[in-house]
């Protein structure tokens, strides 16, 4: 993906933002599920995702978020859903290491390359890894970190 | 006279600072405010030149501190036209509003008393009477608000009851800023033997303020949104309430005298709650600033920012795309939403413009049902604003696009 291409990028975010995908309420066949409400005073939402054999079959999500938020956690729907829990956790170390400016190949992270430049504006940080945030959290609770 | 322009040259945040590489607009007043020279000069003299503590030392340089000290008391005293000895010095609203629901609300209410308040509260005004509810077993009931979120006198009266032991509001509101008949509301309360708690943060700053005209119990506010330093505030409160309640904190400075079986003689109000040295260069600074506003006058700030909300609301009135949910409110509290484009990103835009507002729920998250919206953006006014900066503002709601707020991100 060419990030030179602002265009390109902002369609991506727009695209994600007004038409989420996997944006609905979880139910009995998700096995983790995480509320994320006490970041800021504004983003509240809620993450499942059904993780079975060390593999994430399942994730959506669902509550009130801005633009970034919606599109960061939209994409991550996208991007995890089916991988492994290695994998999963190799792409959102990648994903908070460019988020923090870091030098990494982006190539993996497909369309959340979109959020490359989010440390510009820096207190929208927490709204483009609100989502990667709750899925770090469920895949810790499904090792046992987390009790 | 009043004169803006000459103003403004008395506060450093409003001469050449810039954000995002443009100039500064600060249209974020309500959550604070810019201070003058000579509330900044103040606060540093104290550490230059006054380094003591208060009411501890027998030498020169405590004892003048100690007066200045009181002096700050007498000023907020005169300010809201109270008695110095009915002035509790707080770290701020918050504190002031926590004290008065601990020391009178955990130690007065009974199980099923009621405590009335609104939807329209600041958290810092809610939560420590949802404690005292907790804690007492008192009920908790709210006025309902008119259909513009206005809290009206009608309203009020019909919630009254006699099982209602103390009204807990404030005067403006920090999400839609109307000003509530506080005047006719205590004596009601009165007739039915409540007291009457009033948040002043919002309301202190921007209109004059008569506690004994009034005829409050209690008024809690804060020094920084009225020029002054961050971390001190005052509780008013009258003298017999004061006597009654009970301190928040125990320590050094708010007893007379104590023994080893664990006696305790507090020393009367103000003093008992007073415990511990307090933020004194701020305290020193909340004297500076009230002489500074009121050197303006209240009437003249009131009239100003009246002049300023009325310019921006007939510029922005009529666009389409934005949401106005306080259209009648007096004060220079604007709070409104751009249709489609989620409060925080709009208020991320604003922000790439050089200007200052506040986006989410404003600490009144129960309002938001009301408003039947998560989120809006709060623009301020104070009174070094101008209408040059208005000007600017309405500009930049006029453009604002989602995909411009987007775009922030490239
Ligand atoms: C209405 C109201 N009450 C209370 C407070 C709390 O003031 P402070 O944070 O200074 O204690 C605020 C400040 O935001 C307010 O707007």
């Amino acid at each position: 993906m060419d990030i030179t291409d602002p265009m390109l990028l902002r369609q991506i975010i727009m695209d994600h933002y007004q038409y989420p995908r996997n944006k609905h309420a979880g139910d009995a066949h998700h096995n983790h599920m995480i509320h994320m409400a006490s970041e800021s005073c504004i983003d509240d939402i809620k993450v499942w995702a059904t993780i079975e054999n060390d593999k994430i079959t399942d994730i959506c999500f669902d509550g009130v978020a801005c633009t970034i938020s919606t599109a960061s956690t939209s994409i991550l729907t996208e991007l995890l859903k089916g991988k492994s829990i290695e994998e999963a956790r190799t792409l959102i170390d990648r994903y908070f290491d460019m988020i923090d400016l870091k030098n990494v190949d982006l190539e993996p992270l497909e369309e959340a390359i979109a959020f490359y430049q989010v440390g510009k504006q820096a207190n929208r940080i927490k709204c483009a890894t609100i989502g990667w945030n709750a899925m770090k959290q469920i895949i810790e609770e499904s090792e046992g970190k987390h009790d | 006279m009043f004169d803006v322009n000459k103003i403004r040259q008395d506060f450093p945040m409003l001469n050449g600072k810039t954000m995002q590489g443009k100039p500064l607009i600060y249209f974020d007043n309500a959550a604070t405010t810019f201070k003058p020279q000579t509330v900044i000069d103040t606060v540093v003299k104290y550490y230059t030149e006054q380094t003591a503590n208060v009411h501890r030392g027998d030498y020169d340089l405590s004892y003048q501190v100690s007066e200045g000290y009181e002096a700050a008391r007498e000023t907020v005293a005169r300010f809201i036209n109270a008695q110095p000895r009915e002035v509790v010095l707080t770290s701020g609203a918050s504190a002031a509003l926590n004290l008065v629901a601990y020391g009178w609300g955990q130690k007065f209410l009974k199980p099923g008393d009621v405590i009335l308040s609104t939807e329209a509260e600041h958290a810092s005004n809610i939560l420590p009477w949802f404690k005292a509810a907790e804690v007492t077993g008192a009920i908790f009931e709210y006025i309902p608000l008119a259909q513009n979120g206005e809290l009206t006198l009608e309203n009020f009266k019909a919630a009254m009851h006699s099982k209602v032991k103390v009204v807990t509001l404030a005067n403006i509101t920090n999400v839609l800023g109307y000003v509530a008949p506080i005047k006719e509301m205590a004596k009601i309360a009165h007739e039915y033997g409540a007291i009457i708690v009033v948040d002043g943060a919002q309301g202190v700053p921007h209109i004059a303020t008569d506690v004994e005209d009034w005829d409050v119990d209690y008024l809690a506010f804060s020094a920084h949104k009225l020029c002054g330093p961050t971390g001190v505030g005052a509780l008013y409160g009258k003298y017999e309430l004061l006597q009654q309640m009970d301190p928040f904190m125990l320590g050094g400075g708010s007893n007379a005298r104590f023994d080893i079986c664990g006696n305790i003689l507090l020393k009367n109000p103000p003093y008992k709650f007073e415990a511990g040295t307090p933020a004194i260069e701020a305290v020193l600074g909340f004297k500076a600033a009230i002489d500074y506003i009121s050197a303006i006058g209240m009437e003249n700030i009131m009239a100003y920012e009246h002049e300023l909300r009325k310019y921006l609301m007939s510029q922005i009135k009529d666009m389409e795309h934005i949401t106005i949910y306080n259209p009648e409110a007096a004060t220079g509290i604007i709070t409104f939403n751009v249709k489609d484009i989620f409060a925080q990103d709009a208020a991320s835009y604003i922000n790439s413009q050089g200007i200052a507002v506040r986006a989410g729920n404003h600490c009144a998250k129960i309002l938001m049902d009301m408003l039947q919206t998560s989120e809006t953006i709060r623009a301020s006014l104070y009174f070094y604003n101008t209408k040059e900066e208005i000007d600017h503002f309405v500009q930049v709601i006029r453009e604002i696009t989602l995909e411009k707020c987007v775009d922030l991100f490239f």
